[in-house]
């Protein structure tokens, strides 16, 4: 394959470049989107301005690539000088020339046909470290790839798939260390966070988010329970360099519906925890929904970020938790700090002085169905929300919507579901996504955008002062960051279930996204 | 701005959502089925109330979905279907998805609907041929509704709106039409520049709007050029009928929508 020189020479330069260093200094080289969420922080905010609220209305579509399969296509692009990774479902990689979308190799990886995945066969992200490429698989492995070839370096098994684990998250490379997450959780599997040697594919340490017997947590769960515990960790998280420290998500406890058979509050089921990178031991967690029974997975994107609150200037994480909640917690010592609606919820009075949810009666499944806000999916799901440091505002796309609550028996066989319920649609009720702006600190509302139809679609911010996402119908937007205004928008023609990207390739800024099932670029051409 | 042609959105949404809803598909063969006991139906008749019978009505006689108290299902004529239509619902209908429900549950439900079918169908009210004369005659519902290739658009398509509603909602989609209205006929209104745009609303994102009018003119527009935007939520595009015919009359046009029954 011929290429220009340019990006000869930059696709040469790749080797051990993404190094750690280079991560933690992700904003000083803004053409590269180097790890899922942007910077550590996970900010998802891009430092470009180059297309801005004056220029953006001549976005225009430069390239698209096209994948061939129907499974959703969540990925979050990565792009290092002039290269784009992408991964594609189920379980493949694509490195892309970043100018013209053209392929420069693939990884494909050849699946069993018998794995349990409870909502389609999808992958969300790959990781770069040194020269390599890091896929978590459908089958639970860890895949470490050439970032030059596409080549295998190594190949580990996480754990045996057969167990109903799977991996459809983007690993976090931190230090020298690849940290991956898994899924399963509507499989009474349980879960657990790990860290791989970047170099020799060594397990590192593994964290698991179900005590045993003898650890702190498991007698919160009635009798053996925790072996079908669930709170796996299928989102990925972000790392405090000072701190050392590393945040992640965890799922709903197994099984989802039914929490009669598993009495207590179910630790460390939707929480955040912040567990040291080096070690993998807990430092600190905070549960939000102890004892969820509408399986509502804080497996979504922490993000951080220091303000002051209490009047007192802390080091924070950000959490729009599905639950319904927004919650803002020092993430030195873990404590909270606020937490307030965002969505409408009807489950619980509030929140105490811990964060503990004040539950309202006749808020859990039945079996004639229970009616509570919000519905399964939640005030917000796994796509990314974003933080503007210039605004200081953090985006969330939410969902205004509601479920009827069934519970179901708890028959656990291995590799079967064992999600003990379900959830079906109020009845003439029109749910509608909008992406809303809070202000950082206060979750103090600033704009609103409607979006109508419910959108998987995840945001950007950018130092332009955009906003980027899009609708259930497949329009991909701008939105002025400020005020919320619409500025630009292009009909993709399929639903975007992905997180936007910026990067730069000859000096231009570009915009990417997952839409449908193609990656698309844009940008403004003088 | 005045389109020729377009594609329908609202269908092509809707088979988006079939092709999505096809690759989640279940990885594994149906499971054995357990023995069929009278526990099993009791306990199936009990989760059939709480997942199905908003749709289906209490005892599975229909409201909004079909009658399930029949011999013959159309989309289940046998057991392992059966199964699948209660998991993976019916892709391009109504019909969703049962979710997370448990293997052995769906066996339960399965097992309640098969009890209920075995009773005797639902006898229809009129005369199916007294009521096609209305229908084409006296009602003119040719005029908005499309059957059997032909016919207007306005309405819903009822080739096979037998198999889809029961004897009770489609009595009361001609007296009430308002009820219950499906998403895909939203009646919208488009003000443009003081022209008024009433009609079905056939796609909406957050920045544009298709509607075809009254006249079945195709609208494409923007909601930036719009001075307003009206749905009107609750409404029907219909208007009631019972004014129109007669009680009698009512039985026999309601006895020939349920005999029309064309899948394909």
């Amino acid at each position: 394959m011929k290429l220009p020189v340019s990006l000869l020479l930059a696709a040469a330069a790749l080797g051990a470049q993404v190094s750690y260093e280079r991560i933690l200094e992700a904003e000083a080289e803004p053409h590269n989107w180097l790890t899922y969420s942007g910077n550590y922080a996970a900010h998802r905010h891009s430092p470009l301005k180059q297309i801005d609220r004056g220029n953006a209305a001549a976005l225009k579509a430069l390239w698209t690539y096209q994948i061939d399969t129907l499974h959703k296509f969540e990925t979050t692009p990565l792009v290092v000088d002039g290269v784009m990774y992408i991964s594609e479902p189920p379980s493949d990689v694509t490195a892309l020339d970043a100018r013209t979308g053209r392929p420069l190799w693939q990884y494909k990886r050849k699946l069993p046909r018998d794995i349990p995945v409870c909502c389609g066969e999808v992958n969300r992200g790959a990781a770069l470290l040194g020269d390599t490429v890091y896929l978590g698989t459908l089958d639970a492995h860890l895949v470490a790839l050439d970032a030059k070839s596409g080549l295998v370096r190594w190949d580990v098994e996480v754990f045996d798939y057969r167990g109903a684990v799977s991996i459809t998250a983007a690993p976090l490379a931190v230090k020298d260390k690849i940290i991956v997450g898994m899924a399963g959780g509507e499989y009474g599997v349980r879960g657990f966070l790990d860290a791989y040697d970047a170099q020799t594919g060594e397990r590192a340490w593994r964290f698991w988010t179900v005590p045993g017997p003898g650890e702190p947590g498991n007698e919160t769960w009635a009798g053996d329970s925790w072996r079908r515990g669930a709170a796996t960790t299928w989102v990925t998280g972000a790392y405090d360099p000072q701190l050392n420290l590393v945040y992640w998500g965890t799922g709903n406890p197994g099984p989802d519906w039914n929490g009669e058979v598993r009495e207590g509050d179910n630790l460390y089921s939707d929480s955040i925890l912040a567990i040291d990178a080096d070690s993998g031991k807990r430092r600190w967690h905070f549960q939000f929904t102890p004892h969820d029974v509408h399986d509502w997975d804080a497996t979504q994107v922490p993000v951080l970020m220091d303000g002051v609150v209490r009047g007192k200037r802390r080091k924070l994480v950000l959490f729009a938790n599905r639950n319904g909640f927004y919650y803002v917690i020092d993430r030195e010592t873990g404590e909270f700090l606020l937490g307030k609606p965002y969505v409408k919820q009807t489950w619980a009075e509030g929140l105490d002085d811990h964060g503990r949810p004040m539950r309202l009666p006749d808020t859990a499944p039945t079996i004639a169905g229970a009616k509570v806000y919000p519905s399964v999916p939640g005030a917000t799901n796994w796509f990314s929300p974003a933080y503007s440091p210039l605004d200081n505002l953090f985006y969330v796309n939410v969902l205004e919507m509601g479920h009827i609550y069934h519970q179901g028996e708890a028959i656990y066989r291995k590799g079967s579901l064992y999600t003990a319920g379900g959830a079906r649609m109020i009845v003439d009720e029109e749910p509608y996504s909008e992406v809303r702006a809070f202000e950082a600190e206060t979750g103090k509302l600033q704009w609103a955008f409607p979006l109508g139809e419910r959108s998987r679609s995840g945001l950007l911010s950018t130092a332009g002062g955009l906003v980027f996402g899009s609708s259930a119908q497949g329009a991909f937007f701008a939105l002025d960051g400020s005020t919320g205004k619409p500025l630009w928008h292009f009909q993709s023609g399929g639903q975007g279930v992905s997180n936007p990207i910026a990067f730069a390739v000859d000096s231009k800024q570009r915009i990417a996204a997952a839409l449908g099932r193609a990656v698309y670029a844009f940008g403004v051409e003088e | 701005m005045r389109l020729s042609t377009i594609a329908l959105p609202a269908a092509g949404a809707l088979l988006a959502a079939a092709a999505l809803q096809a690759q989640d598909d279940r990885r594994e063969p149906v499971p054995p089925r357990p023995p069929v006991t009278a526990r099993e139906i009791a306990q199936g008749k009990r989760l059939f109330a709480g997942h199905c019978a908003g749709c289906h009505g209490p005892a599975g006689r229909g409201a909004q979905g079909p009658n399930l108290a029949a011999p013959d299902l159309l989309h289940a004529p046998d057991a392992e279907s059966l199964f699948l239509v209660i998991d993976l619902g019916i892709p391009g209908t109504e019909m969703p998805r049962g979710g997370q429900l448990h293997d052995s549950e769906i066996w339960k439900i399965a097992a309640y609907v098969e009890s209920i079918g075995q009773t005797e169908p639902e006898p229809l009210p009129g005369d199916p041929a007294a009521g096609k004369r209305l229908y084409a005659g006296k009602g003119n519902c040719a005029a908005c509704h499309w059957l059997d290739g032909a016919g207007g658009r306005q309405g819903p398509e009822l080739s096979a709106i037998g198999a889809r509603r029961s004897l009770a909602h489609l009595r009361e989609s001609l007296t009430d039409p308002a009820a219950s209205v499906s998403a895909d006929y939203l009646p919208v209104t488009a003000v443009l520049g003081g022209r008024r745009i009433r009609g079905i609303r056939l796609g909406e994102d957050p920045f544009t709007i298709q509607i075809r009018d009254s006249a079945d003119a195709l609208h494409s527009l923007r909601k930036a050029d719009l001075a307003a935007l009206e749905k009107h939520a609750g409404e029907s595009s219909m208007p009631p009928y019972g004014g129109v015919f007669s009680d009698a009359e009512l039985d026999d046009l309601v006895s020939y929508l349920a005999s029309l029954r064309r899948i394909r």
